[in-house]
């Protein structure tokens, strides 16, 4: 890992020693831009936001923020205007240095910033104890820090002092503070040159040979320093102080200066400076001749000029109005909103059109946006806070409408909370902010708030809307239960859910039903205001209700048949995704032939998983562990007695009868995700075709769509059916206990026979593994270890998530000859008789493992009624609940 | 050069660090899952003192650790049987800022003494029964409810709920309780504002300071959406860079996003941080109902194209997660060898 050094605002930025020099932005430092003072001065904050906009549009990678000024109280200035950046994404994205010589200041502001600041600047001026304390807190705060090269007797002034400086700062903050030597940034200082005076002639000679010697002895640290500090005397002249600036960057980054503080509209290319200008500017410099500087000043005469043009991409100025408010609301732009506003008005006609019209067609890109993941949460406030902005222009002229049209309805009132239990409140703020926006009276009750009260305050204050709103999960059930309330109390307002967990499915299906009134799941914020808006005009309000309610009952019905929604890949793409087996087939069986076993329940009863028995009864935990719970333990306790004892009459009685059947067949995989299965081991005799499925849904690189077929090999393999039992018997014994309404032991019985079932199948499997099929004759494994699955191979039965298809079981039940050799049947919707029975497909391969088949697509299921001989409505009904469309 | 600037930071190499080179360690899952199980009741959630408390105390979890601290108890013994190597105490809001709406702000100490009590018992009566396999107990210090770098009101951006300084004496509060209560780690977790968790690693290391010792951090974020971003707005790089200034004990992800969609961010950290990766994704994404039906099969497949990508180094799991999931993800664990923690070359 190469060691860098690492900032970061909410992207990140690295600086190596491949990365290009860095640019920090400098004009929203009060003490070197006179605008922008004013600006803090004034308390226009958001036109001192543009400025530091200007800069990360401009190319800044950095921006410096300065508020050392004796008018300002720095460290409130610099904490509002921090708050102010963070909420301002395409600022915020870039690290931020927070500059100040005050302490207070510059702790300040890292208590503001989330991502990884550069402080600017700390030094050596007031000792080594206040320097290390300044350091280690900085330390602890993971910032970088810029070192000055200033110790108690001065800034350092030749070439000497900045090394001798520099090394012991750099001593101190990697031997005694444990500063990793990446976070030092050392600022050698860049003092003017051309100012006539002779001790000034090698300040930029010797700023880059500081540099130099930093970068080949002091390992990891940076080079930083203020640019335009160069051109000092030269003030006046853009020309000039752009060329100095350009050539002094160019010889000390190729010294290792690797990031400055350089307003980027002050500089030009190195190559475009006029050869003669350059050569001046150069020979100053580098102090090349005596009378350089004579020179320069001379003939800067000659090149005096207004510099280069701010740039700065405006281009969407000249978009049709439509487009331009739509740009203002997803960038969060608030500079024209009042002009596009106006413009929008006096088009329009109405004040409420241009909300109605082009605003909230701005604000539902927005939705649309952030819903994509294109746009996220600070953004979308931002949005809301130019809507605000517009909403604010035209609230003048809402008025003016209402006078002059007494009989025009008020506006409606909104109450929202965020229901009991849950504490989120983010989403349901931002609803009322843009509700408030478009005029309605919003009611917030905050958060936690229980149903009752939710519901006294909508009857007292009369609201013609109620909006829940909640995060986490459980929430659900209590807006459920909000909703019967106001179905018991004759409520008829509208109710409107919204919330990250909400959904239009949850919301038809649980929600809407509780409730006679209108129901509406709301996405976001910028969908809300055209419902509550439809909901309260008196034209729109039956249709759309109408509308909603239809639109409920719609999802009720189509939810289920269908889940949410999920991409695909036609099926013929999902068998070229097939899982590859690596390794090559296990053996061949041992035992060829169909066996059929009367099982002991004395040796099936090791074999038993209590825990499944325990949820039977609703009780959970692992078995044994459950006996102990300190909650469900004494009942845990008392039903396995029970059991123990009724299990020791069926050991010693014999009242249930358990028996099983197994067949290994050679087994070849056919196109189509089909295996065939012979009779006999020459595999000249087919027997019969086993049809599976095989997942559909979009897949990430490398990950398969599987299907039961994919874990046959094609050379030499086999698959085993069973079928197992340890029902026979007990309906005879089940109706004794029910002539005698013991339904306790009715069900006991068929808990315990249902266990003996699994144990039967799992005794069945480890005989297979080990004897019949023999591929792991030498297996040890424990009965934790069976539960476990800890065995190789699977055993998954017609029903199951990866072969959920019951038909199959016919063909089970035909090569077995199920019925006849162990007495169960088959009903007609494929369930087995006795209940108490287990049946199954086996692969022996170690790579064949268990799987969801989820939701299939129709040219799957199109093929799969081919393959089965089916009509298409045949194979829908089978597969119904994996249908996927 | 190398590392000199951590290595005079770091406690005495720990066995959970040694642990860490041999195999992936496993973390357990939800809390909350698990409680519902239990079908508790407002009743639950008091005991004497709090007979009369005017507020709901249901759904204030962590106050189990003082009403029921027997549910607490099966629920760890439960995870450290399916297969856990590490749990995390009860105390996910067990700040006073997390605990305000419930105005059980004076409980905090109890809440994270005893929470972190409790699991040190289990964890040590499972190492001691099972000495080949230490047991950990990582004290959890949640996000809170509040954000330190947005504001919660449209209309004033520079408008902050809670500052700095506020979430750094809550956390540091926590911190030490926890400390008290006997945890071998702090999990600073499921952080969607990083200055949040920047408040809480200063506390730690402030306490730290005070009692002259150290524990291994863990720090565990969380990207919220789909454009792979904290609630806040940072990347998940921007993210490793706002916390790795410490010697953390590992940085990952969890919550959130279900297994899948979690992957190409924690490739993006295996590649960048020089700590260990630990990854603990919810059970899927709610379903339309609110529950989270991901089985443990399916979110094991999931979990293995981590492992297989050699991107994590502690696995677990968060909302909607069982000790049979765990059990799940502990079984394949065992079949990969753990991400190797890479190191920074010198400067």
């Amino acid at each position: 890992m190469k060691p860098s050094l690492q900032l970061s605002g909410l992207e990140p930025l690295y600086v190596t020693p491949e990365s290009n020099f860095v640019n920090v932005g400098e004009r929203t430092n009060v003490t070197g831009s006179k605008k922008f003072l004013d600006l803090i001065k004034a308390d226009n904050y958001e036109e001192a936001l543009s400025v530091a906009r200007d800069q990360v549009e401009g190319g800044a990678q950095i921006i410096d923020i300065n508020m050392d000024e004796g008018m300002i109280d720095g460290v409130a200035a610099m904490t509002r205007f921090l708050h102010l950046v963070m909420a301002e994404p395409d600022i915020a994205r870039v690290p931020i240095m927070i500059d100040s010589s005050r302490w207070e200041i510059i702790e300040a502001g890292l208590k503001c910033v989330q991502g990884k600041c550069v402080v600017n600047s700390i030094s050596l001026k007031g000792g080594e104890a206040e320097f290390i304390h300044q350091a280690k807190f900085i330390r602890r705060f993971g910032a970088a820090v810029v070192v000055m090269a200033f110790d108690e007797n001065g800034q350092a002034d030749t070439l000497q002092r900045r090394i001798d400086i520099c090394q012991r700062s750099y001593k101190i903050l990697t031997e005694v503070v444990g500063i990793n030597p990446n976070d030092i940034i050392f600022d050698p200082n860049i003092f003017p040159v051309g100012t006539g005076m002779e001790e000034h002639r090698r300040n930029a000679i010797d700023f880059i040979e500081a540099t130099r010697w930093i970068r080949q002895n002091l390992p990891g640290a940076h080079v930083s320093g203020g640019v335009s500090n160069i051109s000092f005397s030269f003030r006046g002249n853009n020309r000039v102080r752009e060329a100095m600036h350009s050539a002094f960057l160019y010889h000390a980054i190729q010294a290792g200066m690797d990031m400055g503080i350089v307003n980027p509209s002050m500089l030009e290319v190195y190559d475009d400076i006029p050869k003669d200008l350059l050569e001046r500017v150069e020979d100053v410099l580098l102090d090349r001749r005596p009378d350089a500087t004579e020179r320069l000043l001379e003939f800067a005469e000659t090149v005096k000029g207004a510099g280069k043009q701010k740039e700065k991409d405006d281009a969407w100025r000249h978009l049709p109005l439509k487009k331009r408010l739509e740009h203002a609301l997803v960038k969060g732009i608030t500079d024209f909103i009042e002009e596009d506003t106006e413009e929008a008005r006096q088009d329009l006609g109405s004040p409420l059109s241009v909300i109605e019209g082009p605003l909230m067609d701005g604000m539902n890109v927005v939705g649309d946006l952030f819903g994509a993941g294109k746009m996220f949460l600070p953004q979308v406030v931002k949005s809301a806070r130019v809507m605000k902005k517009a909403v604010a222009y035209l609230t003048p002229y809402l008025e003016e409408e209402k006078r002059n049209n007494p009989n025009a309805k008020a506006a409606g009132k909104v109450l929202l909370a965020t229901v009991k239990g849950d504490v989120h409140d983010i989403g349901k703020n931002i609803v009322g902010v843009v509700m408030a926006c478009n005029g309605f009276e919003i009611t917030d009750l905050g958060v936690m708030i229980p149903c009752d009260k939710i519901l006294d305050a909508a009857q007292e204050h009369q609201v013609d809307v109620i909006g829940l709103s909640g995060l986490i999960t459980p929430s659900l059930d209590e807006m459920v239960y909000v909703a019967k309330e106001m179905e018991r109390r004759g409520m008829k307002q509208p109710l409107l859910i919204g919330g990250a967990t909400t959904s239009k499915a949850h919301t038809a299906v649980k929600i809407a039903p509780q409730f006679s009134g209108t129901v509406i799941h709301v996405l976001d914020a910028s969908r809300s205001v055209p419902v509550v808006s439809s909901l309260l005009s008196d034209e729109q309000k039956a249709a759309f209700m109408a509308k909603s309610k239809a639109e409920n009952d719609h999802i009720r019905e189509g939810f289920l048949n269908r889940q949410a929604e999920k991409r695909f890949v036609p099926l013929e793409e999902a068998r070229k995704r097939k899982f590859t087996l690596r390794a090559p087939a296990v053996s061949a069986p041992k035992q060829a032939g169909v066996q059929q076993f009367d099982l002991l329940l004395n040796d099936l009863e090791p074999y038993i998983d209590w825990t499944p028995f325990f949820q039977t009864w609703e009780l959970h935990g692992k078995y044994p562990r459950i006996l102990e719970d300190e909650i469900v333990g004494n009942e845990a306790k008392q039903l396995f007695a029970d059991a123990q004892s009724m299990l020791q009459d069926w050991l010693k009685e014999a009242p249930v009868l358990a028996k099983a059947v197994v067949r290994i067949f050679p087994a070849q995989p056919l196109e189509n995700d089909s295996t065939q299965l012979f009779a006999d081991t020459h595999r000249s005799e087919p027997l019969a075709v086993l049809h599976h499925l095989r997942q559909q849904s979009e897949k990430s690189d490398g990950i398969p769509n599987l299907s039961l077929a994919d874990f046959v090999s094609d050379n030499n393999d086999h698959l085993g059916a069973f079928c197992v039992t340890a029902g026979l018997g007990l309906e005879k014994l089940v109706a004794e206990y029910e002539k005698d309404h013991d339904d306790y032991r009715s069900i006991m019985a068929k808990a315990l026979a249902d266990r003996f079932a699994e144990a039967a199948a799992e005794f069945l499997h480890e005989k297979v593994r080990k004897e019949i099929w023999g591929y792991a004759s030498n297996e040890a494994l424990d009965n934790e270890s069976l539960i476990g699955e800890k065995y190789q191979g699977i055993r998954p039965a017609p029903g199951y998530p990866a072969c959920p298809e019951h038909t199959e079981k016919l063909t089970l039940f035909k090569i077995l000859n199920v019925e006849e050799r162990i007495g169960v049947t088959l009903t007609e919707s494929m369930a087995m008789w006795p209940a108490a029975s287990v049946s199954g497909w086996y692969f022996g391969h170690p790579e064949s493992k268990y799987f969801g088949l989820g939701k299939i697509q129709k040219d799957q299921v199109a093929d799969y009624a081919t393959r089965k001989g089916w009509s298409l409505e045949e194979a829908e009904k089978w597969l119904g609940p994996n249908l996927g469309y | 050069m190398l590392l000199t600037f951590w290595v005079n930071q770091t406690t005495p190499m720990s066995k959970i660090t040694e642990l860490l080179r041999e195999r992936i360690l496993i973390l357990d899952g939800a809390m909350g899952t698990m409680i519902q199980r239990h079908s508790l009741t407002e009743n639950d959630f008091r005991n004497e003192a709090l007979k009369n408390h005017p507020k709901p105390l249901q759904g204030n979890n962590d106050l189990l650790s003082i009403t029921r601290p027997d549910v607490i108890k099966s629920i760890h013994a439960e995870y450290f049987q399916a297969g856990a190597d590490i749990v995390e105490t009860n105390t996910f809001s067990g700040t006073t800022i997390a605990q305000e709406d419930y105005a059980c702000e004076h409980l905090v100490y109890d809440i994270n003494y005893l929470s972190a009590k409790l699991a040190r018992e289990v964890a040590d009566e499972f190492t001691a029964r099972e000495p080949h396999k230490p047991r950990f107990v990582a004290g959890a210090m949640g996000p809170t409810n509040k954000t330190a770098s947005l504001s919660p009101n449209v209309n004033d951006p520079g408008y902050r709920a809670i500052t700095f300084d506020q979430l750094a004496q809550a956390y540091a509060k926590q911190a030490s309780a926890l400390i008290d209560g006997g945890v071998d780690i702090l999990l600073v977790e499921t952080i969607f504002d990083t200055l949040n968790a920047k408040a809480a690693l200063y506390a730690i290391e402030q306490v730290f300071e005070e009692r002259n010792m150290r524990l291994p951090i863990m720090v565990s974020g969380t990207i919220t959406d789909a454009s792979g971003r904290t609630l806040s707005g940072q990347t998940a790089e921007a993210f490793l860079i706002s916390v790795g200034h410490l010697p953390l004990l590992s940085i990952g992800l969890n919550c959130a996003l279900g297994a899948s969609a979690m992957l190409p961010y924690l490739e993006v950290l295996s590649q960048r941080a020089p700590f260990a990766i630990c990854a603990y994704p919810n059970a899927g994404l709610p379903n339309q109902f609110g529950e989270y039906d991901e089985t443990p099969m399916l979110m094991g497949e999931q979990v293995e194209e981590f492992l297989k990508r050699g991107v994590i180094n502690i696995l677990g799991g968060c909302c909607g997660t069982t000790p049979d999931h765990i059990h799940r993800l502990a079984e394949i664990a065992k079949n990969y060898p753990p991400r190797i923690i890479p190191q920074l070359e010198s400067a």
